[in-house]
């Protein structure tokens, strides 16, 4: 993890980044209340911090003129956000209808193979976690697999132990899914 | 049966048209016109052609458009919102996706209109968290349209202004229900508020607010260039116009197809999707996304996709999610994941839907797994009953509604699983009996 991230055991010492603090306040500015920037600004820290810890949580409350409580909630209620450090890529499975029945069970085992790890594991060195997914708008190119941001589609298990390979080969995701 | 002919598209003509999702080319293939023709109208002509169209909302419940936008006082003195719902995250269903990747400004065209016919100056795009590539494309074409004062103030010198702003989800189902996406756009967790008062008379932050579909919203920009009366000349006699459709499960071409309504489900599988995958034999088909109940395939042979006509099957069109199962896909599976995803999505406000929907699924994977009683369909049938019709929001009636189609139309398949828990239990307490080992489960804990 970042440099930041180790930093943000201190509150005090809590604060985005110049480029940060500008799309935050230009964000702020598009709403009628404070609180409704809630969501995009915890996507500033969590794309800054890498995930929400408490005490940037607080710092976010802190920014919005909201109760540490109100966020805290918040942030558990939506599923994007991460509480914990998930390593540099999220491989975030389907496992709805759909996927399941073009085998994205097949997808979970390839994981298991490879990698070792269940829901919500992170590998030892931090490089990869998983998280099973309801349906994410994509049924139509069943199984898919949203890595960090990106959707990878019309995967079977072949192609997706190779697109893990590459990946733990130091490849990137646009690269390995054209 | 006659096909929708690709020049007759209203939603999808010319949507693989290279960028598309640009000003210019979204303008040279006749974008923003009806934008402009909007403008040299009334207001109230603008609700009027809409309520003429027959358009009904396409974001599942169905909504009549025209008549959501006539109910909303104008003269309270409160500013009014109009929220488009790009949340779609029902299960089966990935149509707004499509419009919103490949022609986002049909969508904001839409909105401009929709926000003058309603008298609002601040809309919102809630878009899901997950469509973060949706979410670019809209952004920048946001940015076009504002530097093309086609958003902001007095817009081409017609006094109306607006401003658009696209909002983020963050991985919540029920934000896409309305009332659940107003408590999120107010920066609170999304959950479902008790209506009355209706969104239309107090909704974000108690004013009157408009909650649209990103569908329902590109369709009014061909109404108004073409009349609400011819789009009323498409569909059936009282479902009116073109949808589309999502296919996906195991047909050979699964994707977005747009159709008149009234079209034969048997067409939009045989002749869009190219019928089934390696000559399967259908199962079952989830004709309107994963909280519809399903349909048998004597019923597929026969439905036709018209808000009545699917009713008579004790469905619905619901979001447009159709979901193609064949034989050799165990149905306990299916209905396993989408009462896991209703118990995973519940809120957790309404106690039959919190207590339910956790029931429906334990039971089910319990069935699945060879440790149901026979009292176990009745329980279910029991437990989904009561959750219908008792809580703030439809998710609970979304979680009941499948289960208790699945049950009805195909109880031999749920019999057969109880049948089979029944031989392994007898077969184990004879081993029992035998003084041999078991290391048999029983019972599943709950
Ligand atoms: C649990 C639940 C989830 C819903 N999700 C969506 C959604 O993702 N997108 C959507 O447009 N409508 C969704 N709806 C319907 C909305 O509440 C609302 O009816 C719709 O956005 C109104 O727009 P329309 O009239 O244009 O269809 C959902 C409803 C429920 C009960
Ligand atoms: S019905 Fe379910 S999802 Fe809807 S408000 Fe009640 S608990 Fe929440
Ligand atoms: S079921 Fe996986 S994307 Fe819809």
């Amino acid at each position: 993890m970042s440099d930041e991230t180790k930093k943000s055991e201190d509150v005090t010492k809590i604060a985005f980044t110049p480029e940060r603090q500008k799309a935050f306040e230009a964000t702020v500015a598009k709403y009628e209340r404070k609180a409704s920037a809630l969501l995009p600004t915890l996507y500033l820290a969590q794309e800054q911090f890498g995930f929400l810890s408490p005490q940037v949580m607080v710092h976010v409350g802190k920014l919005l003129d909201m109760p540490p409580r109100e966020v805290f909630e918040a942030a558990s209620f939506y599923t994007m956000f991460r509480k914990k450090d998930m390593g540099q890529y999220l491989l975030q499975v389907c496992q709805n209808v759909s996927c399941c029945m073009m085998g994205s069970d097949d997808l979970f085992q390839v994981i298991k193979e490879e990698l070792g790890i269940g829901p919500d594991e992170v590998t030892a060195d931090k490089k990869f976690s998983l998280q099973p997914v309801q349906c994410l708008g994509s049924c139509d190119t069943a199984p898919v697999v949203q890595i960090n941001d990106d959707y990878v589609e019309r995967l079977d298990a072949e192609k997706f132990r190779a697109l893990i390979k590459k990946l733990a080969a130091g490849e990137k995701v646009a690269e390995v899914n054209s | 049966m006659k096909l929708l002919a690709p020049e007759r598209r209203i939603l999808t003509k010319g949507i693989d048209t290279p960028n598309l999702n640009t000003i210019e080319v979204y303008e040279k293939q006749g974008g923003y016109s009806a934008m402009k023709k909007a403008f040299g109208m009334a207001p109230d002509a603008i609700i009027g052609e809409v309520k003429a169209s027959g358009l009904r909302g396409r974001g599942g419940a169905g909504f009549p458009t025209g008549m959501k936008w006539g109910f909303v006082p104008f003269n309270l003195g409160k500013p009014i919102y109009l929220l488009c719902n790009a949340d779609e995250s029902e299960p089966g269903c990935f149509k707004d996706r499509l419009l919103l990747e490949k022609n986002p400004h049909l969508l904001i065209e839409g909105i401009i209109i929709a926000s003058f016919a309603v008298r609002s100056h601040k809309s919102y795009i809630y878009v899901r968290g997950e469509y973060t590539l949706a979410a670019k494309i809209v952004q920048k074409a946001i940015d076009e349209a504002y530097a093309k004062g086609y958003l902001g103030k007095n817009i081409l010198g017609s006094k109306h202004d607006l401003d658009l702003v696209l909002h983020r989800g963050a991985g919540a189902y029920i934000c896409g229900e309305e009332t659940g996406l107003i408590s999120s756009l107010e920066g609170k967790k999304g959950y479902p508020r008790l209506k009355p008062p209706f969104p239309a008379v107090s909704g974000f932050l108690n004013c009157p607010t408009v909650v649209n579909n990103v569908e329902t919203l590109c369709t009014v920009p061909w109404i108004i260039q073409n009349g609400g009366a011819t789009y009323a000349t498409y569909g059936t006699e009282k479902s009116k116009g073109t949808r589309l459709f999502c296919l996906s499960g195991w047909v050979n071409k699964p994707g977005v197809y747009e159709e008149e309504l009234g079209l034969p489900l048997k067409v939009m599988i045989d002749h869009y999707g190219g019928g089934m995958k390696d000559g399967s034999k259908l199962k079952a088909v989830i004709p309107g996304g994963s909280s519809t109940p399903p349909l048998t395939p004597e019923e597929v042979d026969k439905c036709l996709l018209d808000y009545d006509h699917i009713a008579t099957f004790g469905s619905f069109l619901g979001a447009g999610g159709i979901i193609v199962i064949p034989e050799h896909i165990p149905l306990i599976k299916i209905l396993e994941r989408i009462s896991e995803f209703y118990w995973d999505e519940s809120c957790g406000q309404c106690t039959p839907c919190r207590e339910g929907t956790g029931w429906l699924f334990k039971t089910i994977r319990s069935i699945e797994h060879h440790h149901g009683h026979k009292e176990d369909i009745d329980d279910l049938k029991r437990t989904a009953t009561s959750m219908m019709g008792a809580t703030i929001c439809a998710l609970s009636d979304a979680a009941a509604m499948p289960v208790l189609g699945f049950l009805k139309k195909f109880p031999q398949d749920f019999q057969a699983l109880l049948d089979e828990a029944e031989r392994k239990r007898k077969v184990s307490a004879g081993r029992k009996l035998d003084g041999q080992e078991t290391t048999e489960m029983t019972e599943v804990t709950r």
